[in-house]
C-alpha cells in the first residue's frame, strides 16, 4: 500500500502521503525577477524562503516599491471610504482591460486624490456657509418667536400698567422690558444682547459660567431646537439650543463673547425690529435655496467622479495588492553579488517543476531578457513542508486533521480514513434517522447555496458550519443509517423493515415485559426490533448492544492506528519500529481487547449467557482457574493463557530493545564516519549551513533521553491501552443520552400534550418540542457528538501512529490573496 | 485585607488587569527601538510602526507625515484605550483610572492660562493639550484673569477643585504665579492621590505607594533645581515640596536649603535608592538627570507588573505608554531633523 511514491510505477498516494517536494534554488536575472514572481504567483506552487529574514523591512532592496504600494493602497482605502459614504459599491465585474502599468496607476490615483480632495474641500466650504445660514434661519425664527411673545406680553402688561396706573416694579414683569417700561429714562441702561445656538449637552454649563462670570448679571433664554442641527464646523448632527442673551455693559460683552468662543456657541446678528427681521429671514431663505443648488451640483459632479473610480477600484485594488505581494517577495530574494541577479530558493512540489520551468521560460520571454533563469534543486536535511492536494470534499476533513497538527513530510495522514470514520464515530452517537434527515436538509440547502455564499462573508457561526458542509453531510447520512440501526425516528420505532418477530403469547404479556415474547417470525431483518421499544428490558439489551458495540468499533479503529504506524515505519524504512514497536503493540493490544471482541463476537454468535466481564477480569487475577459456566468455546483456558503470556511479554519488548538497538546505530555510525569524513556528499551546494538540518546525522544522541522517551511511550501505550478502550464507550454514553432525550422530548412534551385534547395546549405542545427538538438535539447534540468523535480521532486513534509535527506548505498564489481581504 | 486580594479581586478587575497586561505586551520593545533608530525618513517610521499595534491608527495617514501626526495618532490610541478601560471599570478602579488624569489636566490649566497670558489663540492652544486632561469648560480658563476668578468660573467643577484651596489669591496672573499654582496643585494631587492609595490598602497600596513616592521626590528635585536662583524664598520652595516620600520630612529641609546642584546631589546621594541615578551623573550636569529619572521610573513602572491583583498596573501601564509616546516623538524629531546621531540621547527603553 505504501511504497515510496518516487518511482512512476507506485500507485499515487495522493491523500495519505503528503506531495513530494524539492528544495529549489531559482537566479533571477533582475530585469525579469518581478515578471517571474508574479508569475509563479499566478501559478501558486512556490514557497518562497525567506532569504533576508536578518534585514528590517526598510533595509530591504524593494522596500520603496513597497511603500509605494502601501500609499497606494492608503488611497484606495481613502476612495472606497467615501463611495461608502456616497452609497457606491464598486463594481464587482473586472473588466480585464490590456493590463494596468503601476506607474501610471500610481499618477493616476494620485490625480484623482488631488481632484477628490479639492472637491471635498469645496463642498465642505459650500456646505459650512449652507448651514450656517440653516443656523441663522433657525436663530432668527426662534429669537423672533421669543421677541415678538415678550413683546405681545409687555404691551399687555403696560395696557394693565396703564389701566391701573399703579406704580413700576412689579415682580413679574419681564427683565427686559425695563428699557421700555421706564418711564424714568435717567434710568435707562442700555441692554445689549447677542443670540446664537449652543450644544444642548453643554447648555447648562454654558448657562452656569455665564452667570459665575457676570455675577447674575445676564438674561439668558433658551429654546430647544426639535430636530438636530448640522453643526457648521465639525459638519456632524448636533442637538442645540437657540439662546438669547442679555447683558448691559461693556466688560460683560467682552465676557461673554470669550464663553460663546470656548463653548463653541456659534453666534449671529440680530435685529429687534420685526420688519428687519422678516426682511433678513426672506434674504436668509434665498440665499439658502441658492447654496442648495450650488452643493447638488457639486455633490452630482463628485458623484459622477465616484462612480468612474467605482468602476475600476476593484480590479486597482487588486492589482495594488498583487504588487505588493510581489514585491514582498521579491525582498525575500537575496542580491547577487553582481547586483545583476536576485536568488530564490524555495519549494515546490516535484510534479510542478515543469510548469515553474514553463514559468521562469515565458517570464523571460516576455520581459525580453536576454539571460533565462536558472532553477535547479537543491538537496537538504531540512524537512520540507507538507502539501495534500486537497478538493473541496476533503478539504474539510483535512481541516480536522489539521486542527491537531500538521502531518510530517510525507507520513500516512489520518485525513484519508477521517472522511469516513468521523462522521461514522459521529453516527454512533447520533443515530436518530428523523434528526439525521433534519441535519441532511440543512445541508443540502448550504451546498446548493454553495456558488452563493462561498463569495460572501458569512457571520462567525455561519461561515463555519458553511465550511464543514460536506462533513455535515457525511454526519447526516450516516446518523440516518444508524438511525435506521438503532430503528429510532425522533425516538419512535417503526417497522421499516417488515414485522417485528415477536408477538404476545397470549393476552397477559400486554405489561410491557418480554417475558410473554415468543418468536414468531423470522429474525428482524436489519437493525433493533422495533418491539424492545418501550419494554422494562429495552434499556439493558439496548446498553449492552451498543456498549459491545462501542468496542467492537474502538478496538477496530486502535487496529487501524497502530496498523498504520507500520506503514509508516515501511515508508520510512525503519525496521527498528516495525519489530519493536508495531509488532509488540499489536500482540499487546489484541491479546486484551482483540480477544474481548472476539469473545463478543462469539457471544453474539452463539447466544451464550456467559458474563463477559467475569471472564476478562478473572484472566488476570486466576488464569490458571477453570471458567466453569462462563466458557464459551472448548480450548479457552489454554488460550487465555497464551494471550496473556503474550501481551507480558509484548511490555519489555516494546520498552527493551529499541534504545539499545538504536545506541547501537549510533556508536556504528559514528565509528564509520571517523572512515569515511565526506559522508555528506549529496549536500554538494553548500548553501545549507543557515538551515537547521533535521535529520537524524546533526543529533547528539543521548542514551538516557532516548530510553526516557521509550519508558513514557510504552508506559503510555499500555495504560492507553485500556484507557482508550474504556473511552470508546463514549459511543455508547452520547448515544444513550440522545435517545433518552429525544424519548423525553417526545413523551413529557408531545404526548402529554396531545393527551390533554386542547389544541391550545397542543400547539404550545409543538412549539416547545419543535424547539427542545431544534435547540437541544439537532445544535447542542450534534455540537458535542462532533466533539466527542473529534477527541476519539484526535487522541485515541492519532496517538497510536501520528507525529503531527511537520509544517503547512503557504505556496505564494495570488489566487489566495482575495480571500484574505481585510 | 493585604494578602487576601487574590481571593475577591478578580471579581471586579479581573477582566481589566487582564486587558492592562495585554495592553502591555503591545508596548514596543527594544528590537522594535532598534529598527526604528535605523530609519532614514518618517515613513520609514511609519512603515515600521503600522507592523505594530499602531498599525490601524497610523495606515489611513496620507504620506507626507510629521512628527506631530505620529505623535498625535500614538497618543490617541492611549486615549482609546484608556476611555476602553474607564468604561468597564467599577469602583473603585474608576476613581483610581480618573486619578491618573488629574496630573494632565493640571497642565492643560496651566497650558491654557499660560497661553492666554501670552494673547495665544485658545484654539490654538486647546490642540495642545493632552487630550487625557480634558474637562468640559476647560476653554473657559481663557477668561479668568486671576486665580480666584479661575477658581470660581471654572476649576470648581472639576475634581481639580478641592487642590486649588491653598492657591486662591486675588493676585493677577503672572509667569511666576502660575508655576507656583502648577506646583502647588500638582503637591495636592499627589498628597490626595498618595492618600487615595493608602486607604484602598493591599498591595495596590504598597506599590502606588513606592511609584508615587518616587514621583513626588522626583518633583522635589526638579523643584528645587529649577527654583535655584529666582527669586523664590527657601520657604516658599518648601511648601511646594509633597508631604511624604522617601525625602520627607529631612530631604525636604535640606533641599530648601540648596542654591545650587552640586549641594543637590551632596543631599540626595544620602538616599541609597537614588545614589546609583546622581553616580551617573558627572558633578554639575543636570541635562542628563530628566533621562536617568525617567529610566528609574521606567524600570520601577516594569516592576509593577511582576505582582498581580493591584492597581498599579493601570498607572504603570498608562506612564509606560506615555513614555512610549516620549520616545517615539523624539525618534521622529530627530529623524526628522536629520539629527540622528541624536537618537540615542533621550530615548528610553522599556523592556
Amino acid at each position: 500500500m505504501a511504497v515510496r511514491g518516487r518511482g512512476g510505477c507506485c500507485p499515487r498516494m495522493d491523500l495519505l502521503r503528503s506531495e513530494a517536494m524539492q528544495l529549489v534554488q531559482i537566479i533571477i536575472p533582475i530585469e525579469s525577477a518581478h515578471r517571474t514572481i508574479s508569475y509563479l504567483g499566478d501559478l501558486g506552487l512556490f514557497q518562497f524562503k525567506d532569504l533576508n529574514a536578518e534585514k528590517s523591512p526598510f533595509q530591504r532592496t524593494y522596500a520603496t516599491q513597497l511603500k509605494r504600494c502601501g500609499e497606494m493602497a492608503r488611497k484606495l482605502r481613502f476612495f472606497k471610504e467615501h463611495m461608502t459614504k456616497a452609497g457606491l459599491s464598486p463594481s464587482k465585474k473586472i473588466n480585464s482591460e490590456a493590463d494596468i502599468v503601476l506607474d501610471n496607476l500610481e499618477v493616476k490615483l494620485g490625480e484623482l486624490e488631488a481632484e477628490l480632495i479639492e472637491m471635498n474641500a469645496n463642498s465642505e466650504n459650500l456646505q459650512r456657509a449652507y448651514n450656517e445660514l440653516l443656523e441663522y434661519k433657525l436663530v432668527l425664527e426662534k429669537a423672533g418667536e421669543f421677541f415678538y411673545k415678550a413683546q405681545s406680553r409687555a404691551t399687555d402688561q403696560q395696557r394693565e400698567f396703564e389701566a391701573q396706573n399703579i406704580g413700576e416694579g412689579s415682580i413679574d414683569s419681564p427683565l427686559l422690558l425695563e428699557q421700555e417700561m421706564s418711564i424714568d429714562f435717567s434710568k435707562q441702561v442700555k441692554l445689549g444682547f447677542t443670540c446664537g445656538l449652543v450644544p444642548r449637552e453643554k447648555s447648562m454649563a454654558f448657562e452656569r459660567i455665564l452667570f459665575r462670570a457676570t455675577r447674575g448679571n445676564v438674561y439668558l433664554n433658551q429654546v430647544a431646537v426639535t430636530d438636530p442641527v448640522v453643526d457648521p464646523a465639525s459638519g456632524e448632527k448636533v442637538e442645540k439650543n437657540v439662546f438669547v442673551v442679555f447683558y448691559s455693559g461693556e466688560k460683560a460683552k467682552n465676557k461673554i463673547l470669550k464663553i460663546c468662543e470656548a463653548f463653541g456657541a456659534n453666534r449671529y446678528p440680530f435685529a429687534d425690529e420685526i420688519g428687519k427681521r422678516f426682511q433678513m429671514i426672506y434674504k436668509v431663505s434665498g440665499r439658502i435655496s441658492e447654496l442648495k443648488t450650488t452643493i447638488d451640483a457639486g455633490l452630482l459632479h463628485r458623484n459622477n467622479l465616484l462612480q468612474t473610480i467605482a468602476c475600476q477600484s476593484e480590479q486597482w485594488n487588486l492589482l495594488v495588492k498583487k504588487e505588493k505581494s510581489v514585491y514582498h517577495k521579491l525582498n525575500m530574494l537575496s542580491m547577487d553579488v553582481t547586483k545583476k541577479c536576485l536568488v530564490a530558493e524555495g519549494w515546490c512540489p516535484t510534479f510542478a517543476t515543469k510548469q515553474i520551468q514553463d514559468a521562469l521560460q515565458r517570464a523571460t520571454f516576455d520581459s525580453n531578457s536576454q539571460v533565462g533563469a536558472i532553477f535547479q534543486v537543491l538537496h537538504t536535511q531540512e524537512s520540507p513542508p507538507t502539501y495534500f492536494r486537497t478538493n473541496k470534499f476533503t478539504s474539510s476533513f483535512q481541516e480536522i486533521v489539521d486542527a491537531y497538527g500538521i502531518a510530517k513530510y510525507q507520513e500516512a495522514n489520518p485525513g484519508v480514513f477521517t472522511i469516513i470514520t468521523f462522521p461514522f464515530l459521529f453516527a454512533v452517537m447520533f443515530g436518530d434517522w428523523g434528526h439525521g434527515i433534519c441535519l441532511l436538509l440543512a445541508t443540502l440547502y448550504l451546498i446548493m447555496q454553495e456558488k452563493k455564499f462561498s463569495g460572501q462573508k458569512l457571520g462567525d457561526i455561519l461561515e463555519m458550519t458553511f465550511g464543514g458542509r460536506y462533513v455535515i453531510l457525511l454526519m447526516s447520512l450516516f446518523s440516518i443509517y444508524t438511525g435506521l440501526v438503532y430503528n429510532e425516528f425522533f425516538s419512535i420505532p417503526f417497522e421499516l423493515f417488515g414485522p417485528s418477530a415477536y408477538a404476545c403469547r397470549d393476552l397477559s404479556c400486554r405489561d410491557a415485559t418480554t417475558e410473554g415474547l415468543i418468536k414468531v417470525r423470522r429474525t428482524y431483518p436489519f437493525g433493533v426490533d422495533p418491539v424492545w421499544h418501550g419494554t422494562r428490558s429495552e434499556l439493558p439489551f439496548l446498553n449492552s448492544l451498543k456498549m459491545k458495540m462501542s468496542i467492537l468499533l474502538g478496538v477496530a479503529q486502535m487496529n487501524l492506528g497502530i496498523i498504520l504506524s507500520y506503514f509508516n515505519a515501511k515508508f520510512f524504512g525503519s525496521s527498528l519500529n516495525v519489530w519493536y514497536q508495531f509488532i509488540p503493540q499489536m500482540i499487546f493490544l489484541n491479546s486484551l481487547f482483540g480477544y474481548l471482541s472476539l469473545l463478543i463476537i462469539v457471544k453474539w454468535c452463539t447466544g451464550s449467557q456467559a458474563d463477559l466481564y467475569h471472564i476478562m477480569i478473572y484472566m488476570f487475577l486466576r488464569p490458571t482457574d477453570d471458567l466453569g459456566e462462563n466458557q464459551l468455546f472448548p480450548g479457552q483456558k489454554t488460550l487465555q493463557l497464551v494471550l496473556l503470556l503474550l501481551a507480558l511479554i509484548a511490555v519489555p519488548w516494546m520498552l527493551f530493545p529499541k534504545p539499545f538497538l538504536l545506541k547501537k546505530q549510533h556508536e556504528k555510525r559514528h565509528q564509520g564516519q571517523s572512515y569515511a569524513p565526506l559522508h555528506v556528499t549529496d549536500d554538494s551546494i553548500d548553501l545549507e549551513e543557515h538551515h537547521d538540518s533535521h535529520g537524524s546525522h546533526g543529533h547528539e544522541f543521548e542514551f538516557s533521553e532516548v530510553f526516557v522517551h521509550q519508558l513514557i511511550h510504552t508506559i503510555e501505550f499500555v495504560l492507553g491501552a485500556v484507557s482508550n478502550t474504556a473511552s470508546y464507550l463514549r459511543l455508547w454514553a452520547l448515544s444513550l443520552a440522545h435517545s433518552e432525550l429525544s424519548s423525553v422530548f417526545y413523551e413529557k412534551v408531545l404526548l402529554l400534550a396531545w393527551g390533554f385534547n386542547n389544541v391550545i395546549i397542543l400547539i404550545v405542545g409543538i412549539i416547545v418540542f419543535v424547539f427542545a427538538t431544534v435547540g437541544v438535539l439537532l445544535v447542542m447534540e450534534t455540537l458535542s457528538a462532533f466533539l466527542h468523535a473529534l477527541r476519539l480521532h484526535w487522541v485515541e486513534f492519532q496517538n497510536k501512529f501520528y507525529e503531527g509535527d511537520g509544517y503547512k506548505f503557504q505556496p505564494f498564489s495570488f489566487a489566495i490573496l482575495n480571500d484574505d481581504d481585510d | 485585607m493585604y494578602g487576601f486580594e487574590a481571593m475577591t479581586f478578580n471579581v471586579h478587575s479581573g477582566y481589566l488587569e487582564a486587558i492592562v497586561r495585554g495592553y502591555r505586551s503591545g508596548l514596543l520593545t527594544a528590537a522594535d527601538y532598534n529598527n526604528l533608530c535605523q530609519c532614514e525618513t518618517l515613513d520609514d517610521i511609519k512603515m515600521h510602526l503600522t507592523a505594530t499595534e499602531y498599525g490601524p491608527y497610523l495606515q489611513n495617514e496620507p504620506s507626507p507625515l510629521h512628527t506631530t501626526t505620529i505623535v498625535e495618532k500614538c497618543t490617541l490610541k492611549l486615549v482609546d484605550e484608556y476611555k476602553h478601560m474607564l468604561c468597564q471599570a467599577t469602583e473603585p478602579l474608576s476613581t483610581f483610572l480618573e486619578y491618573i488624569t488629574y496630573g494632565h489636566m493640571i497642565d492643560n490649566v496651566v497650558l491654557i492660562v499660560t497661553g492666554t497670558l501670552h494673547e495665544r489663540d485658545v484654539q490654538e492652544l486647546l490642540e495642545k493639550c493632552h487630550p487625557l486632561g480634558m474637562f468640559d469648560s476647560i476653554a473657559t480658563l481663557a477668561v479668568a484673569q486671576n486665580m480666584r476668578e479661575l477658581y470660581r468660573l471654572v476649576l470648581v467643577d472639576t475634581p481639580l477643585a478641592p487642590y486649588f484651596s491653598e492657591c486662591i489669591t486675588s493676585e493677577d496672573l503672572d509667569d511666576m504665579n502660575i508655576e507656583i499654582m502648577r506646583n502647588t496643585l500638582y503637591k495636592a494631587y499627589l498628597e490626595d492621590f498618595y492618600r487615595f492609595c493608602r486607604k484602598l490598602g493591599g498591595a495596590t497600596a504598597e506599590i502606588m505607594s513606592d511609584l508615587l513616592s518616587f514621583e513626588a521626590d522626583r518633583r522635589a528635585v526638579n523643584i528645587t533645581i529649577n527654583s535655584i536662583g529666582t527669586e523664590l524664598t527657601r520657604e516658599d520652595r518648601k511648601k511646594l515640596y509633597s508631604s511624604f516620600g522617601l525625602l520627607y520630612p529631612y530631604g525636604h529641609e535640606e533641599l530648601a536649603a540648596c542654591e545650587d546642584i552640586d549641594q543637590v546631589r551632596a543631599v540626595m546621594e544620602k538616599y541609597p535608592p537614588y545614589q546609583s541615578i546622581f553616580s551617573k551623573l558627572s558633578y554639575g550636569e543636570s541635562q542628563l538627570l530628566d533621562k536617568a529619572f525617567y529610566e528609574e521610573e521606567v524600570k520601577r513602572l516594569c516592576l509593577s507588573f511582576e505582582q498581580q491583583f493591584h492597581f498599579g498596573v493601570f498607572f504603570a501601564y498608562m506612564r509606560l505608554k506615555e513614555q512610549e509616546i516620549r520616545n517615539l516623538m523624539w525618534i521622529s524629531e530627530c529623524v526628522a531633523q536629520n539629527q540622528k546621531s541624536r537618537v540615542h540621547d533621550s530615548v528610553v527603553f522599556i523592556f
